[in-house]
């Protein structure tokens, strides 16, 4: 592990990781309140609110991605929930509408538009371009520590490191009323809490995980990292804190060992080309969650059927 | 009524005594789901320190009635205050009572993790939870009779052990109006009994409660005071004067027959 | 252009691909409707994007034993059990843990898709891989489309709604009344599975025209749209196959006269601007319809409950229900009801008591439940059975101000 492994793999490893684990907090969240496929539609709305953000600033501003991004997030969540209170539509089904009409609205926004100049397509949005971040100005271990160095690193790492931070810290302050809202919604209510707002603002992290994480490794990583490493975790205790641990840990190690497996796993296979990091975390993830739905200790109900489903 | 008078309630300036110091009153509430009334225009107040009742079929907007006085539906014309305040003033004095069958049992946490949920607004958002909350949650557990169930996973309990949860976590919010949606429904026969002592004991130390109950049985022997509710109220006040066989009969229509209510009227008086 | 495409002059292939796609938009809002009454429109999501690894190990599988990887029907047969091992996959996380059915379709579409893309990006690396295209699977493609695809997806369309056709009885019966299929002796589990099987023949198909990202907007939104206009399930079968066909042949028309653009999206925004005009204009369900109903709704509450408060000498709270009251004539600004309005409100008052007099009567049960405050009586008693309410009430009270 010397400077090849600094200048090519530390960045990309650092962002898969941090990436893993801004989406896999919410995710534990979403995944309780049986609001799951709330990352998968949000994974799919962030590109027309890129393309749109690009197309209005003509720039690949963060700033400018990141509230696109969000306000397409809010206005999907917004329209599901219309729809499914208006036409009185199963909020899946309504759901299903939403993101596939919005994601092909985005498609056609970007082929039709001259986005050539900039970093934006639609293989890029599906499955990022991890392996390409490389540290190109860093020489071994001690660039850490060399400020010119440093200020060479891509400017993904910043960005998900940041947005890791944020959310972090909304789950952190927010945890009980979080807690208290997915649980039981009447008394949180009863007991003041802005369950609405609080929803929504749930919804927000989310897509910032899904905006900042997009950029570097694409969206099928999100929306793996949302629903993988929490369901997996659900699967080992019987304890929201405990919960949120478990599920860190399985997404670090679906990040870690997935782009360990996609770099280094087809040349110890005798081939010589390293496949798609992306999709080998995603793979990775589905793998533990596959272990952990054959194995894990609280993988079955104490409550009946009948129970369990009543919230909805 | 005068012009004066009515100026004055109009600008909010009028209230009368009776529901200032109410710790629940209730005027021109309206609640619609879709195009059709759960409630209209239903107007009550219930006496500080009661046991109150409130009763009425199946699709009478029992349910609804409390969860709209709380804010949790919303209504279309009408309000509620608490002890004469609006509600965002008066969180602190409601412990409310959700039906158990409108959370998910599956959720990962403890009997006590429920409990202290009840202490949220006095621990606020970080403040960390001390030894003294954890024995305050054992209390209330033990006041219900649950001191053995405080580990145990919430998913794992029956259907009267979580309504006891949900009591002791309405006990930690300290409380001084108790607002229960349905607590003996689906309970065992033991379970009715510690819930209804825990709530006699309630009133004993000046505390108001009040209860949807559907059990027309067991009124006269549990509560004070009733509400007769079918959409709109039919009757309220002490049980012997609201419980008559005509309000029994406007409330329950051509469900209940005569000699039924005469039976259930008696025993209730 | 577009016009020449939408008049079938643009070719033989690209009438074949278009009248395809419209076959397919047909056959997809039918099977979709049976999905959404079902419940189960997202399991679609799931059986789409887990078509993506037996695509890519179908092409490895047929460059292996020496044949040509872009074979059609062999990627679309090799898609299919994929397909088939992820709707499994949902099926078994969903049944034998306590995770829910949403986290399961997640899961399973993300990790078969990232699967998916580790098998393309392997196949990139062969000799043979580098035009493989196989990358038009995942938003349609169908420009430079070879004939003999082209009768693969026109043909297949066909076949799929010769299917629906087939088996729509068994499948509204099961989506409209499960109970009474049961009762009926048939196998819902097995209709489940037909129908199932269906949508992942219609994603199949449509793999190579929609992609296999958008399929699942053909399965719903068509479906979704019709609910909007009907209440009963085989008008709603109908209606979102005229819709799904629609869709599929103006998008595939469209994508004709613009080859850059691909050939998926196209389709879905046809289908979303139907779902759209929908939503906005449908008579009962309808935006439009619900904001007249519901301020209309609103003011008759707030009239009435007015009305009542003036019949009982009470003052008006509420600045609206005053405002209304004044326009309406049947009060003064000052919340002091008019002649009219103690005329009205007497009127009001007689019909309360006529409800709850009819409340009381167990020969008025039925009329009874429709009680909601707002109603007239008359709308649901016989004038004779009024009058008799009228004498058990006794004479009609007078409102004072």
């Amino acid at each position: 592990m010397g400077a090849d492994f600094v200048v090519l793999s530390l960045v990309p490893l650092l962002i898969g990781t941090l990436a893993a684990v801004a989406c896999a907090l919410p995710g534990n969240f979403l995944l309780l309140r049986r609001q799951a496929l709330i990352g998968d539609a949000i994974s799919h709305v962030v590109l027309p609110g890129i393309v749109v953000a690009f197309l209005i600033t003509s720039s690949v501003n963060s700033w400018a991605m990141l509230l696109g991004a969000g306000a397409a997030a809010i206005v999907a969540v917004a329209l599901i929930e219309g729809i499914s209170r208006l036409g009185r539509i199963e909020p899946g089904a309504a759901m299903g509408v939403v993101f596939t009409a919005m994601f092909a609205g985005g498609v056609l926004l970007l082929e039709m538009s001259d986005t050539s100049a900039v970093h934006l397509d639609v293989e890029h949005a599906l499955y990022g371009n991890l392996e390409s971040l490389i540290w190109i100005e860093a020489t071994g271990w001690a660039s850490l520590t060399d400020p010119e160095a440093l200020a060479g690193l891509p400017p993904e790492l910043a960005r998900i490191a940041l947005a890791a931070l944020g959310i972090a810290i909304f789950t952190w302050v927010l945890w009980r009323p979080l807690a208290m809202a997915t649980f039981d919604e009447g008394f949180a209510q009863a007991q003041g809490i802005p369950t609405v707002a609080l929803g929504l603002g749930l919804v927000i992290a989310a897509a910032v995980a899904a905006v900042a994480a997009f950029d570097a490794v694409g969206s099928i990583i999100v929306i793996a990292m949302f629903i993988c490493p929490p369901a997996a975790a659900r699967m080992m205790t019987d304890r929201l804190g405990h919960q949120v641990a478990w599920s860190l840990g399985f997404a670090v190690l679906s990040a870690v060992m997935g782009y360990v497996l996609a770099g280094y796993g087809p040349i110890w296979l005798g081939g010589n080309d390293a496949v798609s990091a992306a999709g080998m975390i995603a793979t990775v993830s589905g793998a533990i969650l596959g272990l952990t739905c054959l194995y894990g200790p609280k993988r079955r109900s104490d409550v009946s059927n009948i129970n369990s489903s009543a919230k909805h | 009524m005068s012009d004066a008078l009515t100026l004055a309630a109009r600008d909010g300036r009028h209230v009368t005594d009776e529901a200032a110091s109410s710790p629940l009153a209730i005027r021109g509430l309206t609640v619609s789901y879709g195009q059709k009334p759960a409630i209209f225009s239903v107007d009550m107040t219930v006496e500080d320190g009661s046991m109150t009742a409130i009763i009425g079929p199946n699709g009478a907007g029992k349910s609804t009635l409390l969860k709209a006085a709380l804010g949790i539906v919303p209504a279309v014309s009408g309000s509620a205050t608490i002890y004469g305040t609006p509600l965002s003033k008066a969180r602190d004095k409601i412990a409310y009572v959700p039906q158990r069958a409108s959370v998910d049992w599956d959720f990962p946490t403890r009997v006590i993790d429920v409990v202290l949920m009840g202490m949220s607004r006095e621990l606020g958002l970080l403040r960390p939870v001390r030894t003294r909350h954890r024995v305050r949650a054992i209390e209330c557990l033990t006041r219900v009779g649950m001191q053995d169930f405080a580990t145990r996973q919430i998913g794992q309990l029956s259907g009267g052990q979580q309504q006891r949860v949900f009591l002791a976590r309405a006990l930690a919010q300290g409380a001084s109006l108790y607002l229960l949606d349905e607590p003996f429904a689906g309970v065992d026969a033991a379970t009715e009994k510690a819930v209804i002592a825990v709530l006699k004991s309630l009133r004993d130390e000046g505390k108001t409660v009040v209860c949807v109950h559907h059990d027309l049985s067991t009124i006269g022997e549990y509560f004070t005071h009733a509400v007769l509710l079918n959409i709109r109220k039919v009757a309220e006040g002490p049980v012997a004067e609201a419980f008559t066989a005509e309000t029994l009969q406007a409330t329950y229509g051509g469900r209940l027959g005569l000699a039924q209510i005469e039976q259930l009227n008696l025993r209730a008086i | 252009m577009l016009f020449e495409a939408l008049t079938f002059q643009l070719g033989y292939n690209a009438t074949l691909v278009a009248l395809g796609a419209a076959l397919l938009g047909i056959s997809a809002g039918a099977t979709g409707t049976f999905l959404f009454l079902r419940k189960r429109a997202l399991v679609s999501d799931a059986i789409s994007h887990a078509t993506l690894p037996g695509i890519g190990l179908a092409f490895i599988v047929m460059v292996a034993f020496g044949g040509d990887g872009r074979n059609l029907a062999g990627l679309l047969l090799g898609s299919a059990l994929s397909a088939g091992l992820g709707l499994l996959a949902v099926q078994w996380i969903s049944a034998r843990t306590r995770l829910g059915e949403d986290a399961a379709i997640g899961a399973v579409l993300s990790v078969f898709f990232g699967a998916g893309i580790v098998l393309l990006t392997v196949i990139q690396t062969m000799d043979s891989g580098r035009q493989a295209g196989l990358e038009g699977f995942l938003l349609g493609a169908t420009a430079g489309m070879l004939l003999s695809d082209a009768l693969v997806i026109a043909i297949g369309g066909a076949a799929a709604l010769a299917l629906v056709v087939l088996f729509r009885r068994p499948m509204t019966l099961a989506a409209f009344d499960p109970g009474y299929a049961v009762a009926q002796g048939m196998n819902l589990q097995r209709i489940d599975l037909a129908t199932m099987g269906l949508a992942l023949g219609v994603t199949i198909i449509g793999l190579k025209v929609v992609g296999l990202i958008l399929i699942v907007a053909l399965l719903i939104i068509p479906a979704v749209s019709a609910r909007f206009w009907t209440d009963r399930s085989d008008r709603m079968v109908v209606l979102a196959g005229v819709f799904g066909g629609l869709s599929g042949y103006v998008g595939a028309a469209i994508s004709a006269s613009a080859p850059a653009l691909p050939t998926g999206p196209l389709i879905v925004l046809v289908a979303a601007a139907l779902f759209g005009a929908s939503l906005l204009i449908a008579p009962g369900r309808g935006v439009l319809a619900a904001l007249i109903r519901h301020v209309g709704y609103r003011r008759q509450v707030h009239l009435r409950q007015g009305l009542l408060t003036l019949a009982q000498g009470l003052p008006i709270y509420e600045n609206y229900t005053l405002r209304l009251l004044t326009r309406a004539g049947l009060a003064r600004p000052d919340g002091v009801a008019t002649e009219a309005g103690r005329a009205e409100a007497a009127k009001a008052l007689r019909d309360e008591a006529r409800w709850a007099m009819a409340r009381q009567l167990q020969a008025h049960e039925a009329a009874s439940a429709l009680y909601d405050g707002l109603r007239p009586i008359a709308t649901v008693l016989t004038a004779d059975e009024i009058a008799e309410i009228d004498a058990r009430l006794g004479p009609p009270k007078q409102v004072t101000a």
